[in-house]
């Protein structure tokens, strides 16, 4: 943790900048789509159908005409929506197990992590399969699925340094002098665990953007007519020797979201734990 | 080894299968609405008598503790019971799909694994060489490469480059070995691209470490060659996390598997799960889920006793 705020007072390195730019310009491409998408990515067009790249469809059509280019960006805003929903309510919960688990311990502890363990013991895209079996396919589903796959990780990744941040010195202090449980918590606790947090939440939002683009793929995750990564690619799929470009590029643009997450997330981590680098 | 640890691992292993076996037994009764109007209603037309019918044939008329304990006392003598519309027990219909993943899986895992050792190898020579940047790139890329779109690339880069190929589809090995490996090499590759990044980088990161130890700088004070210290020293210590992460990557394996099967038309547990769902098969269903998951369980455990075997510290 010394060596964390060092190197963070020296300023961020030239990488993490250019990782942060690029973070940035795919986040901003998914909030602007509705403005910046040339076209509506619904509207069909029986004569320009299956078309390549060219002047008026950038990156061209799809099977019933409809511009690649506005359905990779609005499809870009749904998977980001749906991983950053999930990875968010995952924290929020996760991160709630294991920061009462590590400043209560005892029984709580013990019981609440048992059944993060339970969770944890499925294989991501089965434990998913089986609540979206559950509760039916669609978007909203799909990012619950993902937030309890990812519950037990936030709770086991926060209730280490909040074990050893809840045995320290500042803590015992502000308990002497009359903080309440609650202030502890997220006073003194929470903002020695944001770089944490931070890192860990760009690195499995990255991996929510596979698991939705896999769910989506197999039909499982957001269901037409709105737009989907995962979908697209599994719908250009069946038109790839005719043209492939609907394939190509819906893959790209997963590909591309889901490494500018991870990128920046591995940057950062090495940014604030630069022993290896 | 010592007893008490193995004792204290076989102790969260039960409670760990006992909550597994809840969780996926709840499954069917979480379905929001009623299950049995449900499932068939996506076979068949729904009338009160069917409804009742097939209510006492999965036992759903019975109190729920009555139920979980018929259930896992069937489980537990191998009777997972029978699938809903075919009627065929539902341990015959995932041994009819499970070589096929367990084939792509196991052959992934090989060329990821085998590969990354002299990548991470190499990865580490070069550190400081002004390669960092690239390197990091180049192994983020690999992490995050969608196994099912690199797998079409290939279809369609194959496709284009020799149609007469056949690539699609699988054949048992014991029908035809060459045929059979020739159909999954492409699904292995795509699969394991992603443990190839991950296992590179983890040897990487643990031969630098293993390279800042005592016992290297004592090699080399006596003389041992560079080449002798990258391979014999460091490398073996390296290799230690290795053992460890493959309990993570049959995780990832079981999981793409599932979607790269889609891919490549491979009848393996992903289509015998997505066919579970489309009819909904819950019986099915739940029944492979738990027997994955219960091998990935064992598979964890094994690979943590194998740890504390290799790295008698953690016993302590």
């Amino acid at each position: 943790m010394a060596g964390a705020s060092a190197s963070l007072r020296r300023g961020p390195s030239r990488v993490l900048l250019v990782a942060g730019a690029f973070l940035a310009l795919t986040v901003a491409a998914a909030l602007l789509a509705p403005v910046i998408a040339p076209f509506d990515p619904l509207a069909q067009s029986v004569l320009a159908r299956l078309q390549g790249p060219g002047a008026t469809h950038f990156l061209g059509t799809d099977q019933f005409g409809r511009d690649l280019l506005s359905r990779i960006l609005h499809g870009l805003r749904a998977s980001l929506a749906i991983s950053f929903g999930a990875v968010g309510l995952a924290l929020l919960v996760g991160g709630t197990i294991g920061l009462v688990s590590a400043y209560y311990r005892g029984w709580t502890e013990r019981i609440l992590m048992r059944l993060m363990d339970i969770l944890f013991a499925f294989p991501v895209m089965l434990l998913a399969i089986g609540i979206i079996a559950v509760l039916g396919p669609g978007a909203t589903t799909t990012a619950a699925a993902i937030a309890i796959v990812y519950t037990p990780i936030f709770a086991r990744l926060l209730r280490g340094p909040a074990l050893v941040v809840a045995q320290s010195d500042y803590v015992m202090s502000a308990r002497s002098i009359g903080a309440s449980d609650a202030r502890i918590i997220v006073h003194h606790i929470l903002p020695n665990l944001a770089s944490v947090v931070l890192v860990q939440m760009s690195l499995l939002m990255s991996t929510a953007i596979l698991v939705e683009a896999s769910l989506s793929f197999l039909g499982l995750g957001t269901q037409p007519p709105t737009p989907s990564l995962g979908m697209m690619l599994s719908e250009g799929r069946n038109f790839l020797l005719l043209s492939p470009w609907a394939a190509l590029f819906s893959g790209l643009a997963i590909l591309v979201v889901a490494f500018v997450l991870n990128f920046f997330g591995d940057v950062l981590r090495d940014t604030l734990d630069p022993r290896l680098r | 080894m010592r007893r008490r640890f193995i004792l204290s691992r076989l102790s969260d292993l039960v409670v760990v299968l006992f909550g597994v076996s809840v969780v996926t037994f709840l499954m069917i009764r979480l379905v929001p609405g009623d299950a049995v109007a449900i499932m068939l209603g996506a076979n068949a037309e729904v009338t009160p008598e069917r409804m009742d019918e097939l209510r006492a044939r999965i036992g759903l008329d019975q109190p729920i503790l009555l139920q979980y304990l018929d259930w896992i006392g069937g489980v537990l003598t191998g009777n997972l019971g029978e699938s809903l519309w075919t009627r065929r027990p539902v341990i015959d219909e995932i041994a009819a799909h499970v070589w096929p993943t367990i084939q792509l899986a196991v052959l992934s895992l090989v060329i990821g694994a085998t590969l990354a050792v002299p990548l991470g190898v190499l990865m580490a020579r070069l550190r400081g060489r002004g390669w960092e940047i690239g390197l990091q790139i180049g192994s983020v890329a690999g992490l995050t490469v969608p196994s099912f779109w690199l797998g079409i690339m290939m279809i369609l880069a194959l496709a284009t480059l020799a149609p007469s190929v056949q690539m699609l589809g699988y054949v048992p090995f014991t029908q035809d070995p060459l045929g059979n490996l020739a159909r999954l090499v492409l699904p292995a590759i795509a699969l394991a691209l992603p443990i190839l990044a991950n296992l590179a980088r983890l040897v990487r990161s643990a031969m630098l470490d293993a390279l800042q130890q005592d016992y290297i700088r004592t090699a080399r004070a006596k003389g041992v060659s560079e080449r002798a210290i990258l391979y014999k020293h460091a490398l073996r210590n390296a290799l230690i996390p290795f053992v460890t992460s493959v309990g993570i990557m049959t995780g990832y394996l079981l999981s793409g598997a599932i979607v790269v099967e889609q891919v490549f038309a491979i009848p393996g547990l992903g289509r015998l799960l997505l066919g579970a769902i489309a009819e909904r098969n819950y019986p099915l269903l739940q029944a492979t889920i738990l027997l994955v998951t219960v091998v990935f369980v064992a598979v964890n455990f094994v690979v943590d006793l194998v740890y504390a075997w290799i790295d008698p510290r953690v016993t302590r």
